[in-house]
C-alpha cells in the first residue's frame, strides 16, 4: 500500500466536496486526509488528497474525480513538492514543565501561542511525519486537546496545476 | 424580455428542442403545469407512476440520441425518480429530469414534501443542480442539457424552488451550445492500427458506446474492410446487424457459443465503447490475458478499469472509427473469420428457451411491422429476447443493461413509441410486467401502437434458474403463481388481451396483436421450468460456457 497526494482546482461552490467525498465512499477509496481551501480565484477552490492505494487505485481516483463537473484541474502532487500541515495543540502544563516545552518547541520550531495558568497552546507547521515526531514527544505531558490541518502541498518550481489538461476538454 | 421562471424553464427547453416530456404533477410543480398549459407547444404524457415517467424518458432518449426529459414534483414524486434515473446513469442515457421543490423560505425545515433529492441523486447523476435563484435558471437548463448529451451521456437532475418558478427575470433566447468532439490522439490511433493489420485474429466488440455515438456505419465498414467478426455486448445490440455474416451475437453470461468460442480464439480485441462489465469480462483477470487489446472510449476512466488495455484510444467512438479506417489495410479472406462463423449453425442446436417460447419470439421478429422497437423488461425473457430477436439496426431496443431494472419496461415502451413513432414490441416477464403494470393505463390513454408479450411462466425465472444452478432447487419466493387473468386485466384497463398456450396459436394470434394499433397484452403462457442457455457461471472463464443443462 502506498500514500499519493493528488491536489485539485474545483469550482467554489456549496456540495462539491460532498460530491468528491461521495464518490470516494461509493468506490470505496481509503482517504487519509481530504483538506479543501479558498485559491487566489474566488471562483475555485482547492482540494488536497492523500490517498492509500496502490497505482491502480490512483489511476481510478484520479480519472473518476476529474470526470466530475466540479471538478476542472487535477494532478497527483511530485514526491519533492512541498507538504506543509499546521497543528494546534494544547497541553496541561503548570509553571514547572513550562521550560521544559519551551525547548522542545525550539528543536522543532513551534510557537507558543496562548498560555493559561494551566495549560499551554502550541502552533507548529511542516511535513506531517514532523508534526507526528512533536506529537510523540509531547504525549507524557499531557495532550488536552489537538487538531491538525491535513496536508496541504504545491509542486516546486514553475509547475502549475492550472496548467494541467482537464479531461472534459481533451474530448 | 421579463418572464417568471416557470416560463423560462419552458422556452429554455424549447430551446433545446424538446416537443415531448414525461412527467406527474404536483404541489411544487404547479407553476411549471401552469406554464407548461399556457404554452401549449410541447406534448406532456402523464404517466401513471413517476417511474414509469423516468423510464419513458429514458426509452425516448434511447430510440431517438435525443436528451428525454421528465418532470416530478417534490418528496415523493423525486423519489419516485430514483429508479428511472440510475437506470439511465447506469446505461449512460442522456435524461433531463426537472424536479420542484419548496420555497426558499421553507427549505431544510423538513416542509410538507420535501426532500434532499440533489442530495439523494449525486451517485446517480452526471451531474445535479438546485436552482435557488431565478437569475441562474436559464443558464442551469442549457448547461444540464450540454452535460447529459455529450461526453460519456448520462442523466442531469435540476431541483428548481418553488419561489424560482414564480419570480421574474430577463429571459434572453439563446441557441444550444455546439457540441464538437475534439481531435483524436493520432498515435494511439496509429498504435492500434498497427495492431489491428499485425494480427490474425481479431474480433470487433461493440458496446453501448456504439449506438451512443451512432456509429454503425463506421463498425460496419471497418469488420468488412479486416474481415472480421463482431460481437456486442446487451447495450452494443443493433450497432452491427444481426443478419450480417460476420455478426456473432451477444457475448457474455448469456452470449452466443459462438461469440464465446470466437473470443477465446481471437488474438485481438477491439473494444468499442464498453466497459467489460462483469457480465461480458466474468472473469476480469483472465478475460483478455495472453490478446491485444485496443479500447476505444469516450471515458477515460474506462480505460483498463476492468480488463488492461494494450492500447486506448481516447475520444468520440464514431470520429476515432473514421480516422482509423484508412489506416487499415483490407484482408479479403480470413480463415478465422470462417471458422468463428461456421460456429453459428452449431449454435441454433442447443436453446434453454422452451419451443413455445423460441417460436413466440422468432414469429414476433418476422410478424412485427417493420423497423418496430423491442423493448424489455429484466430477467429471462430479456436474455432470450437479446439471443433471439434479430436486432437489425441502431436504436430499436431498449433494455435495462447496467442497473438490471425490473418494470423498467413499461415506461421504457411508452417514450419508445413516442421517440420511433413505430410499432413497439414489449417482451417482458410476468414477474417484471407486474412492477410497472399500471403504465397499460397510459399506454391506452395514448392510444399507442404498444404490442406485449408477457413470457408468463408463473415464476422469476431468472431467479429461480440461479437457485436451481446455485442452491439446490430451493425455490425460495420465485413461484409466485399470481391468479391475474391478464386477458381479463388488459381488456378491464382498455386494452385488447389475447392468450397462447400452444404452437398452432402463435402465428395467427401474434398476426392479430400486430394488425392492432393500440395497446395489445399477449398472455404467453410458457413452461414455469424454464431455462436461459447458454451460460456462463460468475467469475468463470469463456471455456466453462454451459450450452446443454445436463453440463451445468
Amino acid at each position: 500500500m502506498n500514500q499519493y497526494t493528488i491536489a485539485a482546482l474545483v469550482s467554489n461552490k456549496s456540495g462539491v466536496l460532498t460530491r468528491v467525498s461521495s464518490m470516494f465512499a461509493r468506490r470505496g477509496y481509503n482517504i487519509e486526509s481530504i483538506s479543501a481551501c479558498k485559491t487566489e480565484d474566488p471562483t475555485l477552490s482547492r482540494l488536497t488528497i492523500v490517498l492509500n492505494g496502490d497505482d491502480y487505485i490512483l489511476e481510478q481516483m484520479t480519472k473518476q474525480m476529474d470526470k466530475l463537473i466540479d471538478v476542472k484541474k487535477i494532478k497527483q502532487v511530485e514526491e519533492d513538492a512541498v507538504y506543509r500541515e499546521l497543528l494546534l495543540v494544547k497541553l496541561k502544563t503548570d509553571a514547572s514543565k513550562r521550560s521544559e516545552i519551551f525547548e522542545l518547541c525550539q528543536i522543532f520550531r513551534a510557537k507558543i501561542v496562548d498560555v493559561s495558568p494551566e495549560t499551554t497552546m502550541l502552533e507548529l507547521s511542516g511535513k506531517p511525519v514532523k508534526l507526528d515526531g512533536f506529537v510523540n514527544m509531547l504525549m507524557p505531558y499531557g495532550i488536552i486537546e489537538l487538531a491538525r490541518t491535513g496536508v496541504t502541498a504545491i509542486s516546486r518550481g514553475t509547475k502549475c496545476i492550472r496548467d494541467e489538461a482537464d479531461y472534459k476538454e481533451k474530448i | 424580455m421579463e418572464r417568471i421562471g416557470a416560463e423560462i424553464l419552458i422556452e429554455c427547453l424549447k430551446e433545446q428542442g424538446v416537443d415531448t416530456v414525461f412527467g406527474y404533477p404536483g404541489g411544487t410543480v404547479l407553476d411549471i403545469y401552469d406554464a407548461l398549459y399556457r404554452d401549449g407547444t410541447i406534448n406532456h404524457v402523464i404517466t401513471a407512476h413517476e417511474q414509469g415517467a423516468a423510464h419513458a424518458a429514458d426509452g425516448y432518449a434511447r430510440v431517438t440520441g435525443k436528451t428525454g426529459v421528465v418532470i416530478a414534483t417534490s418528496g415523493p414524486g423525486a423519489t419516485n425518480l430514483v429508479t428511472g434515473i440510475a437506470t439511465a446513469f447506469m446505461d449512460s442515457i442522456p435524461v433531463v429530469a426537472i424536479t420542484g421543490n419548496v420555497g426558499i423560505n421553507m427549505l431544510g425545515r423538513d416542509s410538507f414534501q420535501e426532500i434532499d433529492i440533489t442530495g439523494i441523486t449525486v451517485p446517480i447523476t452526471k451531474h445535479n443542480f438546485i436552482v435557488k435563484d431565478v437569475k441562474d435558471l436559464a443558464e442551469i437548463v442549457r448547461e444540464a442539457f450540454a452535460i447529459a448529451n455529450t461526453g460519456r451521456k448520462g442523466p442531469v437532475l435540476i431541483d428548481i424552488l418553488k419561489n424560482v418558478q414564480i419570480a421574474p427575470a430577463e429571459y434572453l433566447p439563446a441557441t444550444p451550445r455546439e457540441m464538437k468532439h475534439k481531435p483524436l490522439p493520432a498515435e494511439a490511433l496509429k498504435a492500434a492500427a498497427d495492431a489491428l493489420n499485425g494480427c490474425e485474429r481479431p474480433i470487433v466488440m461493440a458496446g453501448g458506446g456504439a449506438i451512443a455515438s451512432n456509429a454503425s456505419e463506421e463498425i460496419k465498414m471497418l469488420a468488412e474492410k479486416l474481415n472480421a467478426p463482431v460481437v456486442s455486448t446487451l447495450m452494443g445490440l443493433g450497432a452491427f446487424p444481426a443478419s450480417h455474416l460476420l455478426n456473432l451475437g451477444m457475448m457474455g453470461m448469456h452470449g452466443t457459443h459462438a461469440a464465446a468460442k470466437a473470443c477465446m480464439e481471437s488474438d485481438c480485441i477491439l473494444a468499442i465503447g464498453t466497459r467489460f462489465s462483469d457480465r461480458v469480462a466474468l472473469n476480469r483477470d483472465k478475460f483478455a490475458k495472453d490478446k491485444t487489446v485496443i479500447q476505444i472510449d469516450i471515458d477515460d476512466a474506462e480505460m483498463g478499469k476492468n480488463v488492461a488495455a494494450t492500447h486506448t484510444v481516447l475520444g468520440d467512438v464514431k470520429e476515432a472509427l473514421k480516422t482509423l479506417l484508412p489506416l487499415l489495410i483490407p484482408v479479403k479472406e480470413r480463415a478465422f473469420a470462417q471458422k468463428v462463423t461456421s460456429y453459428k449453425t452449431e449454435e441454433k442446436k442447443s436453446a434453454g428457451i422452451s419451443e413455445l417460447g423460441h417460436k413466440i419470439l422468432t414469429e414476433a421478429a418476422k410478424l412485427a411491422p417493420k423497423e418496430s422497437v423491442v423493448v424489455t423488461d429484466v430477467g429471462q425473457h430479456q436474455m432470450w429476447t437479446a439471443q433471439h430477436y434479430p436486432i437489425e439496426k441502431p436504436r430499436t431496443i431498449c433494455t435495462s443493461g447496467g442497473l438490471g431494472t425490473m418494470g423498467y419496461g413499461f415506461g421504457a415502451a411508452i417514450g419508445a413509441a413516442f421517440g420511433s413513432k413505430k410499432h413497439v414490441v414489449l417482451v417482458t416477464g410476468d414477474g417484471s410486467f407486474n412492477m410497472n403494470l399500471n403504465e397499460l393505463s397510459t399506454a391506452v390513454t395514448q392510444n399507442l401502437p404498444i404490442t406485449i408479450l408477457l413470457m408468463n411462466n408463473r415464476a422469476l425465472g431468472m431467479v429461480r434458474q440461479w437457485q436451481k444452478l446455485f442452491y439446490g432447487s430451493r425455490f425460495s419466493q420465485t413461484v409466485v403463481n399470481k391468479k391475474t387473468d391478464y386477458v381479463k386485466f388488459a381488456e378491464s384497463f382498455g386494452a385488447k388481451g389475447l392468450r397462447i398456450t400452444k404452437a398452432e396459436e402463435v402465428a395467427p394470434v401474434l398476426k392479430e396483436a400486430f394488425s392492432t394499433p393500440s395497446p395489445v397484452l399477449v398472455d404467453c403462457v410458457i413452461s414455469e421450468d424454464e431455462n436461459v442457455l447458454p451460460m456462463i457461471k460468475p467469475g468463470q472463464t469463456y471455456d466453462t460456457i454451459i450450452t446443454k443443462w445436463e453440463d451445468r
